[in-house]
């Protein structure tokens, strides 16, 4: 039986849904009828008591205590992964380490790799061709213990990734899926005694607060610039895309973040709002504008003068009326953004008014 | 006649001169009965003046030459009439711990101040050991400079909290306001700036470094009056939001006398030209981002402008710099003393070619992505060095590959015999190469070796590090700030409590077997002023052996140690003069002493102390 596939971008609410559908679909695997709303692998409802312990486990700069108390999280295998080396580890904290690196690769929490899990996007392949789950299941027999992750929660106030989270859900739903009925809630619960009768080992390497000795300017700066290099690089890293916005006649810049747009129209109407007092030309909520409004307002902004446009430098380096391209792509190649004099802009309208005109005569 | 030996070799003279004269003046035997009739000169004013020729005016003016504050100290302490000629020509403030001392006693003692330092959390505070909230707020400190030194005009702050309230009362309560710096303080915001740059009309400095505060845009920057033209230092790297590159490029243009400019990432390259036109005196430097697509001119531009600045010796900020745009550096880096790369992931071929260029640099700041590669090609190009700083691009990465190793600081040291200060973080060392580093440059005086994972042993041997830290203070007798790292036995404390004689500051983590390490080092170290210690294994013997050496010392920091709550009372309880203060981790033991700061205190406890500070 194919399990649900969840699209992107779900909310916790509908996944949450989902998920206890196909839990009671499943119901016959399920040997014990425990109360899954305790497991919560979805980090959904208790999500905020475990992440409360897991800021103020960090919070502690004693790392023995703080990592006994790691050791008993609970964590959320990527479906696919095997880690048969989990019951001879004296922590258990050596789980989905790898997706975690993977997924979030700015997240701090890293400790050392081990056991050949899957990478994220083989797993992400494996639920779109729909093979997975035999070999999920197959896959999964040997797992003694599920284990949420909940560094992976969507809700929680550490800063993630906006889209990464859905696919994250994706997958983590996928594998709650899988997961329960093979997993006792026993399996858990002794899993959970064991580790706090260990002693928190070295191989762990969580973080402990405040090491490496390392001002709080330095750390910030360096991870924001590893953020950075990772969108030039072109990786859909899901981080803020921040552009530099100016504004002719403007006494200083503003910044937004194309990521929080999801059309021209959202973008034009925020920067209206920041740089209140001019406007910006209304394009098609849909993205690409109306080769009628495309011209007639342009046309406008011609004839009124004292109108603005809107323009950006793409990675190229040159300077482009916004609107042309659909949103997807202008967020992909759009550096800075530029809200000209209508009278500057003459360069760009009439090049396009023309090839409007000269479509129109072709047509 | 006491003696006192002075640091200052410009008042040393003078000061040979006065005290050789004031000796002979004593011996004299016709002044001899007056002196003996009063066992203290200090008692009897009369006794005093007789045996000194010289009216005030004149020990107070080869006083004023003096500047160090240690050398004041010194001064103040030989009888009544030098501290009082001491405390009148002091203009220089520097208070190491201000809660050593309270804004009433310095009031009293010191009339005419120009200059303050203050400096407050303690050091561990930079890595988020201290809860906020904690203190150090300089707010009372205002209120009575503005009392009883209207006339202030520089004033600078460590690890301080002060308020946007408190910015603009210090802005509009001291009319000739000059200099402002803040170092890693906390908070105020940029609303904060402004009042500064709106009243201050002549400020001469204003260096924002590496606080944490709000930045609620970059509008402080256009609140400089146009009249404003006395600004010699703006320092604003840290700030994250653009300010208006019109405001800036005016205030440039017009303050002739800037010498340095450090602005933050939102300076574009081409927009750090057309400032860079404006002001070729500059002697430090710091650029915006470096990574911006330049037309070929703009790029000769750039270059042009570099070259123009003869008189640069300091360089930063280079925010995302890559080999496209370093070269437009190097006719500047033949000046450059120093080189702060620490913010430009730059590799080992990049950093290469840049200090090929820069023969006379005395300090570089690198992040660790140069490789041990990097690191060579500095030791062969840059004989003068003096101090290095190697910082963890990737802190949290655990891969081995990254980063440096025990063979970059080698091929430094083989290179710089000039070496005394290194700042080094690095996955890996071993004994042995500590030991050849410090026989190359025996001349460290500030020795900072931070193995990443602790208790981290020897990689080779996989013995404790102990041997390495020995080697160190065996062989650099002019050691005055340790820190150590890796896995360490008692053996290295005893290293260091029996050979590091000149030893100042040492920071211990995750380090040591029992309390005797830490006994050796209370016990041998006689010029200790700051002990900072964290998960270690210390306990209450170790922190009572220290009990008469604390009021020698500034302070003692032990968090995550096996102190009690008695030991620390019985510590309070004996010794008076010392504040012993405590803060608890949440859930801990009742008994516990989770963060233990002991420092020496004229002011008695503290009076703003939060719930979470237990003062005892």
């Amino acid at each position: 039986m194919s399990p649900p596939l969840l699209g992107v971008g779900e909310d916790e609410g509908h996944s949450n849904a989902m998920l206890l559908a196909s839990l009671a679909s499943l119901e016959r695997m399920c040997k014990n009828g425990s109360d899954l709303k305790e497991q919560n692998y979805m980090g959904l409802s208790d999500c905020s008591s475990v992440d409360s312990s897991n800021i103020s486990i960090t919070s502690k700069d004693n790392s023995g205590r703080g990592l006994n108390l790691k050791a008993t999280e609970l964590r959320l295998g990527i479906p696919g992964s095997r880690s048969p080396e989990r019951n001879s580890e004296p922590c258990p904290l050596n789980s989905v380490k790898l997706d975690e690196k993977l997924l979030f690769p700015l997240c701090p929490m890293k400790t050392v790799v081990t056991g050949n899990k899957r990478g994220f996007s083989d797993a992400m392949d494996g639920y779109t061709e729909g093979k997975d789950i035999s070999t999920l299941e197959v896959n999964l027999t040997p797992l003694p213990r599920p284990s949420v992750n909940p560094n992976v929660k969507v809700g929680s106030a550490k800063e993630k990734p906006a889209t990464q989270p859905a696919k994250m859900k994706e997958a983590m739903s996928q594998n709650a899926v899988e997961e329960i009925p093979h997993n006792k809630s026993e399996n858990i619960l002794n899993h959970v005694n064991r580790a706090n009768n260990e002693k928190s080992a070295p191989a762990t390497k969580a973080q402990v607060v405040g090491w490496p000795p390392i001002r709080q300017f330095r750390k910030s700066t360096l991870a924001s610039a590893s953020k950075n290099t990772e969108e030039v690089d072109g990786k859909t890293s899901g981080t803020a895309l921040f552009v530099k916005v100016s504004m002719d006649g403007a006494p200083y810049l503003r910044k937004v973040d194309l990521k929080t747009y999801s059309a021209y129209q959202e973008l034009s109407s925020s920067l209206e709002k920041k740089f209140s007092g001019f406007t910006i030309n209304q394009y098609a909520s849909h993205g690409a504008p109306s080769k009628e409004m495309l011209v007639e307002s342009k046309l406008n902004n011609l004839l009124r003068g004292s109108e603005y446009v809107l323009t950006y430098e793409d990675k190229d380096g040159d300077w482009m009326l916004v609107g042309d391209v659909p949103w997807e792509m202008f967020i992909n190649t759009c550096k800075r953004l530029r809200i000209m004099k209508s009278s500057d802009a003459i360069g760009l309208a009439p090049r396009a008014v023309e090839k409007m005109s000269r479509q129109k005569i072709a047509t | 006649m006491q003696v006192v030996w002075l640091s200052s070799s410009l008042a040393l003279r003078d000061l040979q001169a006065f005290i050789l004269h004031s000796c002979s003046m004593q011996m004299d035997p016709k002044l001899k009965k007056t002196k003996d009739s009063s066992s203290n000169s200090a008692n009897s004013p009369d006794s005093t003046h007789s045996s000194f020729p010289f009216p005030d005016e004149v020990l107070e003016r080869v006083l004023s030459l003096l500047h160090s504050h240690k050398d004041r100290s010194s001064v103040s302490l030989v009888c009544k009439d030098w501290y009082n000629a001491e405390r009148w020509t002091r203009t220089k403030l520097f208070i190491g711990n201000c809660y050593s001392v309270s804004p009433e006693i310095v009031a009293r003692r010191f009339p005419r101040i120009k200059s303050v330092t203050l400096k407050g959390k303690p050091r561990f505070s930079d890595f988020n050991l201290v809860p906020q909230y904690w203190g150090a707020d300089v707010h009372s400190w205002l209120v009575m400079f503005a009392k009883v030194y209207p006339f202030l005009e520089e004033l600078r702050l460590k690890r301080m909290t002060l308020s946007d309230e408190s910015l603009k009362f210090l802005a509009t309560s001291f009319p000739g306001f000059k200099a402002l710096s803040l170092l890693s303080c906390d908070g105020f915001s940029t609303d904060g700036l402004k009042a500064i740059a709106t009243h201050c009309k002549n400020l001469t400095e204003l260096d924002i470094q590496e606080n944490g505060i709000d930045d609620f845009g970059g509008g402080w920057l256009s609140s400089f009056s146009e009249n404003c033209s006395s600004l010699e230092v703006l320092n604003f790297a840290s700030l994250s939001s653009d300010v208006s590159f019109d405001a800036l490029e005016k205030l440039v243009r017009r303050c002739k006398s800037l010498r340095i400019l450090k602005v933050n990432k939102s300076i574009s390259l081409d927009q750090l030209q057309q400032l860079l036109v404006h002001a070729p005196q500059l002697i430090e430097l710091g650029t915006g981002s470096f990574q911006q697509e330049l037309t070929p001119w703009q790029y000769e531009d750039l270059e042009t402008a570099f070259s123009n600045c003869k008189n640069l010796q300091a360089l930063s900020g280079l925010w995302e710099a890559t080999s496209l745009h370093l070269p437009v550096l190097y006719a500047a880096c033949a000046s450059l003393t120093f080189l702060n790369l620490s913010y430009a992931a730059l590799q080992s071929g990049e950093l290469a070619k840049l200090v090929a260029h820069s023969p006379n640099l005395r300090r570089l700041w690198v992040l660790d992505t140069v490789g041990d590669k990097g690191l060579e090609a500095v030791g062969s190009s840059c004989p003068l060095l003096e101090e290095l700083r190697v910082f963890p691009a990737d802190p949290y990465e655990l891969d081995l590959h990254h980063g440096v190793t025990e063979a970059g600081f080698l091929a430094v040291s083989h290179g710089c015999r000039k070496l005394h200060y290194v700042l080094y973080f690095c996955r890996q060392m071993t004994n042995a190469a500590v030991a050849t580093i410090v026989l190359n440059c025996p001349d460290f005086t500030h020795f900072r070796l931070c193995i990443m994972n602790p208790g981290e042993p020897d990689y080779l041997t996989n013995e404790p590090m102990d041997e390495a830290f020995g080697a160190v203070v065996k062989t650099c007798t002019n050691l005055r700030r340790l820190a150590v790292s890796g896995l360490l036995t008692d053996l290295t404390f005893k290293y260091i409590g029996k050979y590091a004689k000149n030893l100042e500051t040492l920071s211990v983590a995750f380090a040591g077997s029992s309390d005797r390490g830490m006994q050796c080092v209370l016990q041998g170290c006689p010029k200790l002023r700051k002990l900072e210690i964290r998960d270690s294994p210390f306990g209450n013997a170790a922190l009572l052996s220290g009990v008469e050496k604390y009021e020698t010392m500034r302070s003692l920091w032990m968090s995550a140690c096996n102190v009690t709550m008695s030991a620390c009372r019985l510590l309070a309880k004996d010794m008076p003069r010392l504040n012993v203060e405590v803060m608890r981790d949440e859930g801990s033991d009742d008994r516990q002493a989770d963060k233990v700061y002991v420092y020496r205190s004229v002011a008695g406890p503290r009076r703003d102390a939060p719930p979470f500070v237990l003062s005892l």
